[in-house]
């Protein structure tokens, strides 16, 4: 009993704390690092279900856009980390629960984005004739599950030729097909301009909103709900008949199929399951960036998806939600903050041992170092813990 | 339709191809020697040759510095550059075995992939990240040495410059050692006993983790080797330029039967030829509406063709299903 409220207090104070270190220290890294971490801390504590929940809704439905009015950055910062939680848990369903590796992940997000970049700017012009487009703003909600629809409908047409390979060639395949439409969508501005090539798309339509909310705060509700959503259907996934039917293909497909289960079309569901996320977050990402080209559609986003996914557990939905907020806060805080750092030391003349940092060549940049970041998480996890920092629960009390 | 201009260019793209095919080939021998003995992909293969090129273009341009490339004879440079860049890459392989592979050997097949990725990834950094504060560069440009860009006039359209025919004497010379070290020496009966059945090689008194890391030297040298002539015939290297020939020469293992050695060979040539026609002729006889970009899209689909309705390749491959 004491422990629980002793738990109880901390996360209170920890939330509250943090997130008046932010707001007092706008500009520290630090301390948005501290409000994240306690948000950890609350989903560890042993506290009461409805404490818990209401911490959680506390901090992500009135902090959080609050701090977005003191500091806009972090709030680009937690808008990111929702899309790439979407899409970790998309991809968490094909890796994690089919036992399925797919490298070429963010074809799907791809596929999405330029779904509703097409028509929702004035391109589509150039393709249909005329001047109906861009379509109306309001169409982009529409958008929403046309982009889900296709996402889906793209991991059935990619998955149908390619299940019955084995895992690495499989791995390989996916690869390959990402590398495809990332290459397609470099190349076809002709012979009909689909997609501009790497000139990219823009003005995207961005959906009206309601009261004059400013954008940034808009699109953090949109993809804290959608990220809602995904999470409240992973979980349902994961207890149903699908999500046991999935685990059991994954631990050893031969006795799934001798159990009944049909392999292929379990596959495929769990292709378009994973894809639609992707593409549902694809429309959302065109419409925040306003303008998209192939190069965020690359094989370093996949496999720095995967990264998230291996990070925070296979199979495990906080695993994934953890390992996207980790990685994309290193990618976008640390090893930015870490960059900016350097840099001011540079300038202040800062010497450390006799050695004058502003002789640092200028190349050598932290920010740049992401690839480090996904291979060291990468082989250290599979080396050192294979089962993530939050393994699923299943597996938990198979080795326990 | 320019008849008479698709046949010209003919005799140069096919020399095009088969340096290219010579090139995948090298490279394709380290993915299909580790596959055949550990029924692994090593996805960080790429690295390690891309090393081998760093290793080629650092030395050449120390050499430059020092005043002595053009002191020494071209045959000695390439020698010792090429000598270098095996050592470097091969001890690399074996070390990556060592570290990231061998304690994961017996785990489930998707393990050791994500791991080889891992390092992969991480190699490509640790280059950027030595070169950057090495040179405050990490885009290098291998010196030229004008003996081997010295051209042969064949017709007056066609010629081949003295580095295109190195690389091809040296890539088959590498093989031809190569075919002889697994077919005709105790070493190479003992790969082929360990690719066959580890259990039963063990058995025999063969030491089975000596002769894997084994593997991973001579596949990680030849990839290295590949590495130094990719950087003499083209030129501009940088931490990212493996990845895209490395993919193209697991295509290449896969389309000769992964896992065979001539196999590898074979399906190398006939990648780069194929490629090289594509880079040529799509353009041309579609008019210009598709341009050589799609020659990546071209291999990368032959690659996904080949796995569903052929997946045992040209030569064949004995495949079994691991738990």
């Amino acid at each position: 009993m004491m422990t629980r409220v002793v738990h109880a207090v901390l996360a209170v104070a920890a939330v509250g704390l943090s997130a008046a270190a932010v707001s007092i220290f706008p500009r520290s890294i630090l301390a948005f690092l501290l409000f994240q971490g306690s948000l950890l801390f609350v989903y560890l504590a042993r506290i009461p279900g409805w404490l818990r929940l209401g911490l959680f809704g506390l901090a992500l439905l009135v902090l959080m856009p609050l701090i977005g009015f003191v500091n806009g950055y972090y709030l680009e910062v937690a808008t990111q980390v929702g899309i790439f939680v979407a899409l970790a848990l998309g991809l968490n369903i094909v890796v994690g629960l089919a036992g399925l590796l797919d490298l070429g992940y963010v074809a799907f997000f791809a596929v999405g984005a330029y779904s509703w970049a097409i028509v929702g700017s004035p391109h589509a012009n150039l393709i249909f004739g005329g001047s109906g487009f861009p379509l109306p703003a309001w169409t982009f909600y529409a958008f929403l599950l046309v982009g889900l629809v296709v996402a889906a409908a793209t991991g059935v047409l990619l998955g149908l030729p390619v299940l019955r390979l084995r895992g690495d060639y499989l791995a390989i395949v996916t690869l390959g097909f990402g590398e495809v439409i990332r290459v397609l969508a470099n190349n076809l501005d002709k012979p009909i301009n689909l997609t501009n090539g790497p000139r990219g798309i823009t003005p995207i339509s961005r959906p009206p909103t309601a009261f004059g909310v400013p954008y940034s705060e808009y699109f953090y509700f949109l993809v804290l709900a959608i990220v809602v959503v995904v999470v409240l259907a992973n979980r349902r996934l994961e207890d149903s008949h699908v999500g046991r039917a999935w685990e059991a293909i994954r631990e050893d497909e031969l006795a799934a199929q001798a159990m009944g289960v049909p392999l292929v079309r379990m596959k495929l569901l769990a292709f378009a399951c994973g894809a639609s996320f992707a593409g549902v977050m694809g429309v959302v990402f065109s419409a925040k960036q306003v303008f998209i080209n192939p190069e965020s559609f690359t094989f370093l986003e996949s496999i720095g998806v995967l990264a998230m996914v291996i990070l925070g557990g296979m199979g495990s939905i906080p695993g994934a939600v953890l390992g996207a907020t980790v990685v994309t806060v290193l990618n976008l805080q640390v090893l930015k903050g870490l960059s900016l750092w350097l840099n001011e030391l540079k300038n202040a003349g800062v010497t450390v041992l006799g050695f004058s940092l502003a002789d640092l060549p200028t190349q050598f940049e932290p920010a740049k170092y992401e690839r480090m970041i996904f291979g060291v998480i990468l082989v250290l996890m599979m080396i050192l813990r294979p089962q993530g920092i939050l393994p699923a629960r299943r597996r938990q009390r198979e080795l326990a | 339709m320019d008849f008479e201009l698709l046949v010209g260019i003919l005799p140069q793209v096919l020399i095009d191809g088969i340096i290219l095919g010579f090139m995948y080939a090298l490279i394709a021998l380290g993915y299909t020697m580790v596959y055949g003995v550990l029924e692994f992909i090593n996805f960080a293969h790429s690295e390690i040759f891309i090393v081998g090129a760093f290793v080629g273009v650092e030395i050449l341009l120390g050499l430059k510095a020092a005043g002595l490339l053009e002191a020494l004879p071209w045959p000695l440079l390439l020698l010792i550059v090429v000598l270098a860049g095996m050592t470097v890459s091969g001890l690399l392989a074996v070390a990556i075995e060592r570290a990231a592979y061998r304690p994961l050997r017996g785990a489930p097949r998707l393990i050791p992939l994500i791991s080889a990725i891992g390092v992969s990834f991480f190699l490509q950094d640790v280059i950027r990240l030595v070169e950057s504060i090495w040179r405050n560069a990490f885009n290098l440009v291998y010196p030229t040495i004008d003996a081997l860009n010295e051209r042969f006039e064949i017709t007056t359209t066609i010629d081949v410059s003295v580095k295109s025919l190195v690389v091809i004497a040296g890539a088959l010379l590498m093989l031809w050692v190569l075919h002889a070290l697994v077919n005709r020496t105790k070493v190479g009966t003992a790969i082929r006993a360990v690719a066959e059945d580890q259990a039963a090689a063990s058995l025999m008194g063969i030491d089975v983790n000596r002769i894997i890391a084994l593997t991973f030297l001579i596949g990680g040298a030849m990839g290295g080797a590949a590495g130094v002539l990719f950087g003499v015939q083209y030129g501009l290297i940088n931490p990212y330029t493996g990845f895209v020939p490395g993919l193209k020469a697991f295509t290449a293992a896969v389309l000769g039967g992964i896992g065979n050695i001539p196999g590898a060979m074979i399906g190398g040539i006939v990648l780069g030829l194929l490629e090289a026609f594509a880079a040529s002729y799509l353009s041309l006889l579609t008019g210009g509406a598709f341009g050589a970009e799609y020659k990546d899209i071209f291999a990368f689909s032959m690659l996904i063709l080949i796995l569903i309705f052929r997946p045992k390749g040209l030569l064949g491959e004995i495949v079994r299903e691991r738990a």
